[in-house]
């Protein structure tokens, strides 16, 4: 009997140690998780601020003075210091999200959650982010300075998880059950890698390629022009260009491959995009330049960005970090502010690549059999063996379909060729960028920079603003990269590259001011092939138009416009809507919902029911427009832009896209607007009886998702924030405005800042979520700028960073 | 001093001693060891390591929980879920750790048992 219980106990004792200690599908460790020493309940804190903190390889002194909006101010006596500085409190406060971010670049995701991200982390491979990442890494390696930057980063970082005992992990790593592993420059590559996919890593070739081989040459030109018909690119139309003196390369005579495929890979958010402004002396309210920049991005948690001042006797600057990488990104120093927004121009191409037998060792290029390359991806899977993928390079590129992954045929394959996988030295250009004191030094610090192409704001205290549309760009012929390509003819091989002095730019344009917001960037003048990629076609002109509607501006008229709710999209359809369709048969309760939505002003406010119609119906109208592309079915297609849907339903409502190929009638698109807003009022009624008023913030529901998978006890739901993906205020459901600056030039620079976060990425701490209320209402942090190492009144605590002994 | 306190605080101070030194499983290591030095009767073997660790648990989570507003406890709740209550989660925290502890206590008594003929 005794022994009998002695193993009954035994057995007792080991199942609940194993239960306790082992990660169970979503459920963490339990015993290990839940625990008070070294469980979550050490996460259940704020940060400590005060303690002197000794960190090995500091030359000297570092003091790092933190406001009450945990923004820390870093001043160092010299470059490696403060790189190193700068790693060990991005760490400090943002260490999981750091290390998250580059397993998710390297294709790597599947080691921290298991098999189900095994196709993300193919894709990541398959697409060469670490191909691309190294090809950086060795230009970098080449610039003795730059590598010292990087490593005394990396360096940093490392201080800080080396002193980490397991119940200082974050409380992500308890939840997954895994640690943090040794940082490295590789791992600051990885991240630029995931800016650039995220950023210029969008193409459209496989679906244009499809609706050109379907619909025929002259309805995809319709379907898809490369300009509209009205003209607000980012360089103003009046530039001269007669200073570029190289040739757009000439078209060549041949065929295109006319092929398909039936899936493509996961695309970067099409809604990716942002706002930048500056408007010069003569246009600002006190003679000073003023500049904004809003960059619209995936709204999660930790934020993206974080919040720093960078000062050594030599420079300081403030603003917008991506931790992960050195520098700010987004921001100002004593003499000039900077600030991006996305170019989209194409620079990503395919190629078909014929194979010269099932070996693949060889592929055609011109009159010879060239050879291809093989690199095998290694992704190691949570509890399970790892995956071993073969991916055959080619000259162009990586070939990331073949028959192994969405392709077809062993005998072929596609091919990409991508900027995001030339290498190039991202960190100099915000290093330089940092320490810049005027416009030359801006123009110096952009002049080697290759890709994610971006509209580069500028002011300066000297009153110049200025705009470089900069990154390399291959001169392409007309047409080229539009459509897949054939990797079997050395004509369509990217001949060369736009020179950068030729690339579009403007300095303190006569109208006083600039501004982009992923407009086309130039008008059809200029000298090379430019064509319309999903360029914006509404926050372009509500911004254009308010900075020509008065004289002069100041920063309640900069923090309004990046506010506005001004919906230009609904503003140029519904009049038209409202005139023509048929409202003869409503019943009384539609019309009493067509009634809310006519009395509307446009402006897609929270408390407003119209802008929820207005989303319903526009949701509704737009595929019954394209149900000619659902019906073609094993191929990827892309419907045509919204700008150009409108303008078919006003000028060409009898076209023949109108008509709904299953009814037997031929419809029209006013009979479409019908057809939707029934339907529109059908969903509205029964959201209504689900859910409550549909007023636009609870029926728009915009959220800020934690980076794992969204974790809703880690999120923030149901947002007060009004506006759409098309106004300026961009906010949609999960992406807008990611942070928003305005930062006036005087001397030193007076700026605000904000983001829908918190610089502390416990979700323990109240610093986690603290600005996301600000930021819903349109509010603002004043951004604390130190001309000096001292501490003002802004300042609650000052960390000193001592070299240790 | 009544065996059943004798225990009680003996695993009270052992697990505090052993708390930031050993992982979670400290509790259960303690119960056993505290069982084979002072062996109790009946439920006592189970429940007086049961109470000890409860108490040193509870009270520490709410120390740490309550000096910060149960900020990070009430989204754990959520997360389990508990419902989003901070209490609740103190609460199963706790008894997880007792219930180990109680179990390694029984597993400690039973190999007294075994060794004593």
């Amino acid at each position: 009997m005794k022994y009998f219980k002695f193993g009954l106990s035994l057995v007792l004792t080991a199942t609940i140690f194993y239960v306790l200690n082992t990660q169970m599908g979503s459920i963490p460790p339990l015993g290990k998780f839940l625990n008070p020493y070294s469980g979550i309940w050490q996460n259940e804190t704020d940060e400590n601020i005060k303690e002197t903190i000794e960190i090995p390889g500091l030359s000297d002194n570092v003091s790092v003075h933190y406001d009450d909006q945990l923004v820390p101010h870093i001043f160092a006596q010299n470059d490696l210091d403060l790189y190193k500085a700068q790693g060990y409190i991005t760490a400090k406060h943002r260490l999981w999200q750091m290390e998250f971010q580059t397993y998710a670049a390297a294709g790597r995701l599947s080691e921290i959650i298991g098999e189900g991200a095994l196709n993300y982390d193919r894709e990541q491979r398959r697409k060469g982010m670490v191909y691309g990442a190294e090809n950086s890494l060795k230009v970098i390696r080449e610039d003795e300075k730059s590598l010292s930057h990087i490593q005394s980063y990396a360096d940093g970082v490392n201080a800080y998880i080396s002193q980490l005992k397991p119940e200082d992990y974050p409380v992500e790593y308890k939840l997954l059950d895994y640690k943090p592993e040794p940082w490295t420059i590789d791992k600051t590559m990885h991240l630029l890698m995931y800016m650039t996919d995220m950023l210029c890593g969008r193409d459209s070739d496989f679906e244009y390629t499809n609706a050109l081989r379907e619909f025929g040459e002259d309805t995809f030109d319709f379907l898809y022009p490369d300009f509209y018909n009205f003209d607000e690119p980012v360089i103003p139309t009046d530039t001269d260009w007669s200073f570029i003196d190289t040739e757009q390369t000439p078209m060549p005579q041949s065929e295109l491959p006319m092929d398909s495929l039936s899936s493509v890979m996961e695309k970067p958010n099409p809604h990716n995009g942002s706002n930048n402004w500056a408007v010069g002396p003569s246009k600002s309210y006190s003679g000073n330049a003023i500049l904004a920049n809003d960059p619209h991005l995936g709204l999660n948690l930790p934020s993206i960005w974080y919040v720093m001042q960078i000062a050594t006797p030599e420079h300081n600057s403030m603003g917008a970090t991506l931790p992960g990488t050195l520098g700010i990104i987004s921001g100002f120093n004593e003499h000039i502010a900077w600030g991006e927004t996305n170019a989209t121009r194409d620079v990503k191409d395919w190629y078909k690549i014929e194979f010269q037998d099932e070996t693949r060792t060889k592929y055609k290029h011109g009159n010879q059999w060239k050879n291809t390359t093989v690199r095998v991806e290694d992704i190691r899977i949570k509890g399970k063996e790892t995956f071993k993928d073969s991916v055959i390079y080619t000259h162009h590129g990586p070939v990331s379909y073949d028959h192994t992954f969405k392709g077809d045929s062993e005998m072929t394959g596609y091919a990409m060729k991508w900027a995001g996988h030339i290498g190039h030295d991202f960190v100099s250009l915000f290093l330089k960028m940092n320490s810049g004191k005027n416009y030359e030094d801006y123009k110096d610090a952009l002049s080697n920079h290759v890709a994610p192409a971006q509209n580069f704001v500028f002011a300066s205290t000297e009153g110049d603003i200025a705009i470089w549309i900069q990154g390399l760009f291959p001169n392409k012929w007309e047409g080229q990269g539009k459509f897949l390509m054939d990797g079997s003819n050395p004509d369509h091989d990217w001949q060369s590259f736009i020179p950068r002095e030729f690339n579009a730019h403007t300095k303190n344009p006569e109208r006083g001011f600039v501004s982009s917001s992923n407009q086309h960037p130039t008008d059809s003048l200029y000298p090379f092939y430019v064509f319309n990629d999903g360029y914006d076609s509404y926050r372009n002109r509500v911004i254009n138009d308010f900075f020509r509607s008065k004289e002069t501006f100041n920063i309640q008229d900069f923090k309004d416009l990046q506010n506005t709710n001004f919906n230009k999209k609904a503003s140029e359809l519904l009049p038209y809507m409202f005139e023509n369709m048929d409202t003869s048969g409503l019943t009384s309760e539609e019309n009493d919902i067509l009634n809310i939505i006519k009395n509307w002003d446009y402006v897609s406010n929270i408390e407003e029911l119209a802008p929820s119609i207005w989303d319903s119906w526009w949701t509704n109208l737009y595929p019954l427009i394209w149900d000619e592309y659902d019906q073609k079915e094993d191929m990827v297609l892309k419907k045509p832009f919204t700008y150009n849907a409108i303008s078919m339903l006003k000028n060409n409502p009898e076209d023949e896209f109108m008509d709904i190929l299953d009814t037997p009638e031929i419809e029209t698109s006013h009979d479409l607007f019908l057809i939707a807003f029934k339907e529109t009022t059908k969903e509205l009624i029964a959201w209504k009886a689900e859910n409550g008023d549909y007023n636009w913030q609870h029926y728009k529901g915009t959220y800020v998702a934690h980076l794992l998978q969204g974790l809703p006890a880690f999120s923030r739901f149901d947002l007060p924030i009004g506006g759409d993906r098309n106004t300026v205020n961009a906010a949609g459901k999960n992406w807008g405005p990611s942070w928003r600056l305005i930062v006036e030039m005087t001397s030193p620079p007076t700026a605000l800042g904000i983001y829908p976060g918190g610089q502390s990425g416990n979700p323990g701490s109240k610093y986690y979520d603290n600005y996301i209320d600000e930021w819903a209402a349109g509010q603002y942090n004043t951004l604390n700028f130190l001309p000096s190492n001292t501490a003002t009144e802004a300042i609650i605590s000052t960390q000193l960073l001592t070299p240790k002994q | 001093m009544n065996k059943n306190l004798l225990n009680f605080l003996l695993t009270l101070i052992l697990v505090g001693v052993t708390a930031f030194v050993l992982p979670w499983w400290s509790v259960m290591l303690c119960a056993f060891i505290t069982t084979m030095c002072i062996p109790l009767k009946k439920a006592a073997v189970f429940f007086v390591p049961f109470l000890a660790v409860f108490l040193f648990w509870f009270s520490y989570m709410f120390f740490l929980s309550s000096s910060n507003d149960y900020i990070l406890a009430k989204k754990i709740a959520v997360l389990l879920p508990l419902g989003g209550n901070a209490f609740l989660l103190i609460l199963v925290s706790s008894i997880i750790g007792s219930i180990a502890a109680g179990i390694a206590a029984v597993f400690g008594k039973q190999t007294v048992l075994l060794f004593k003929q």
